[in-house]
């Protein structure tokens, strides 16, 4: 009586079990909440930087036309609309737009030729600034200019092309979820690399699949969302956190070995800035653990020293039985 | 005496051969650093065919406790208080003492017998409960979002392959003892033709 009891709810059991494989593989993937920043900061500047947020502040802007005579409602083009609430929590958040771009532009209608006014790069303010030592930005524009994109397109290509001067906000070193960080930096490549029209501005080459170019790559899915692009696509420089050069894409990397294993080169690249600061706990490259799951690359010392040690024990119980079963018989 | 009927030496025979293709790959993941090693894979193949193999594992898995609760095989797993304690006792007294002065077996295999009590405690851990354990956090570690990111301040991940090692040690060892155990049979090679041909012969010939 018992028995065909466990019997049927043994048969309910798989027939659940099954019906949940078949949901799962269908299931969608829930959307996930977004995280809502406040802005604490009020800049010294805030005043100044309204005349120009009024109109590049937003999509629409407004104006008097006096040949009209009348107010006139415009759409601002998308490229030159900055949002307010990025640039306040980005690193450039204590300048005024007239630290960067001339103080011609508060004149409206902006004089035409300030369009082509020369623009800064990181370089020009941060290079050979002691307070910015640690950053070591020579190295980084030296690093830049031996990077596929410079070399590609010197004329072009430009430090802004990756950092947006009024959204950029330093990543990795402040960063206390790493998984953020990883769709931050992605999100720098994939502005041109998934968005062809984008790309276009800087290189004639046909539009790049990315989804397909990694097609070999096994978990595709996981790995996008477990390292960056640069981690497999640039050459580590051990005096600067995050690598500048950009490799052809024939230098990537793709042997599973690099990442997947005791030297992984994860160490040197995404976990750089952690591995520094923390300890091991027995684990090879605890710090990678920690994060993520990386098979090859995280091993317990000391399950590996206990497992030995059972294994030659159970062997050499083994021997020793056989050698008397062969001199006892 | 027939003693495997047909579906047990299928079974078997798929979980044999299983579990050795999981050995290989599931060492060459752990020990992506000596790639070049005699029996290494390359990773990308090992991942690869660690999980085709882990799959048709579970479904075997499957299969063979339902040949357990459906047929009269499932009787020879299931353990009765009684003397088990010290059955288990006289079994290994046997296996490290009386099999060298010539002692009887015993718990000789008969048709109600199939195990001795030693082999039947082994082979219900091993089944029931190390069986289970590595195929659960085997599907966590094949579908890593549906693991618990933290439990007890310590990375669900790290705990599911632990315990997922753990139980792949356990049974590798297992496999091991078994090998050598079934070289124990009435020859050393008997209890190998057994399970291939499903009669067993008796030790007391």
């Amino acid at each position: 009586m018992t028995s065909a009891v466990i019997r049927y709810l043994y048969l309910l059991l798989i027939i659940y079990l099954l019906s949940g494989i078949s949901a799962f593989a269908s299931e969608s993937e829930k959307p996930q909440a977004g995280t809502v920043d406040s802005i604490t900061f009020i800049s010294p500047f805030y005043e100044d930087n309204e005349r120009c947020f009024k109109c590049h502040g937003q999509k629409t802007y407004e104006y008097e036309n006096e040949n009209l005579e009348r107010k006139v409602k415009a759409l601002m083009f998308s490229e030159r609309v900055i949002d307010r609430n990025k640039f306040y929590q980005s690193n450039h958040k204590s300048f005024s737009c007239t630290d960067c771009h001339s103080a011609d532009y508060v004149k409206f209608p902006h004089p035409g030729e300030l369009r082509m006014e020369q623009m800064y790069n990181c370089i020009d303010c941060h290079g050979g600034d002691e307070k910015f030592a640690q950053f070591n930005f020579e190295e980084i524009e030296s690093e830049y200019q031996k990077s596929t994109h410079f070399q590609l397109e010197k004329e072009g290509f430009s430090c802004w092309e990756c950092h947006g001067p009024h959204s950029y906000k330093l990543n990795i070193r402040n960063s206390s979820d790493l998984k953020e960080t990883i769709i931050y930096d992605n999100n720098i490549c994939l502005k041109c690399h998934s968005n062809y029209d984008q790309f276009q501005l800087l290189s004639d080459k046909d539009e790049i699949n990315i989804l397909q170019k990694h097609d070999w790559l096994p978990n595709q899915e996981t790995h996008f969302k477990s390292v960056r692009c640069i981690e497999c696509h640039s050459q580590i420089n051990d005096t600067i956190l995050v690598s500048h050069l950009i490799l052809p894409v024939e230098n990537a990397v793709q042997k599973c070995n690099e990442c997947h294993s005791q030297n992984s080169i994860l160490m040197s690249t995404l976990y750089k800035f952690q591995s520094k600061e923390q300890r091991k706990d027995g684990f090879l490259n605890g710090i990678i653990l920690n994060q993520s799951y990386v098979i090859g690359a995280n091993r317990n010392e000391y399950l590996n020293i206990i497992s030995l040690l059972i294994f030659t024990v159970v062997v050499l119980i083994i021997g020793i039985h056989i050698y008397f079963r062969v001199t006892r018989k | 005496m027939y003693l495997y009927p047909i579906w047990v030496r299928l079974w078997h025979l798929f979980n044999a051969i299983l579990i050795i293709v999981l050995i290989v790959t599931g060492v060459s993941m752990q020990y992506t650093d000596k790639p070049d090693t005699i029996l290494m894979v390359g990773f990308a193949r090992a991942v690869k065919w660690h999980n085709i193999a882990a799959v048709l594992l579970t479904v075997n898995y499957i299969f063979f406790v339902t040949g357990n609760m459906f047929t009269d095989n499932g009787r020879f797993y299931k353990i009765r208080k009684g003397n088990f304690t010290s059955d288990l006792w006289k079994q290994m007294k046997y296996y490290s003492v009386g099999m060298f002065k010539g002692e009887k077996h015993p718990f000789p295999v008969i048709p109600d017998r199939k195990f001795n009590p030693l082999q039947k405690l082994t082979y219900v851990l091993a089944m029931y409960v190390a069986f289970p354990l590595l195929i659960i956090s085997g599907l966590g570690l094949l579908f890593p979002e549906t693991v618990i990111s933290r439990f007890l301040g310590i990375s669900g991940m790290i705990l599911t392959d632990i315990l997922h090692i753990t139980m792949g040690f356990f049974l590798s060892l297992f496999m091991v003892i078994h090998i050598y155990t079934c070289t124990l049979g009435a020859r050393p090679t008997s209890l190998f033709k057994s399970i291939l041909s499903g009669y067993h012969v008796s030790e007391d010939h």
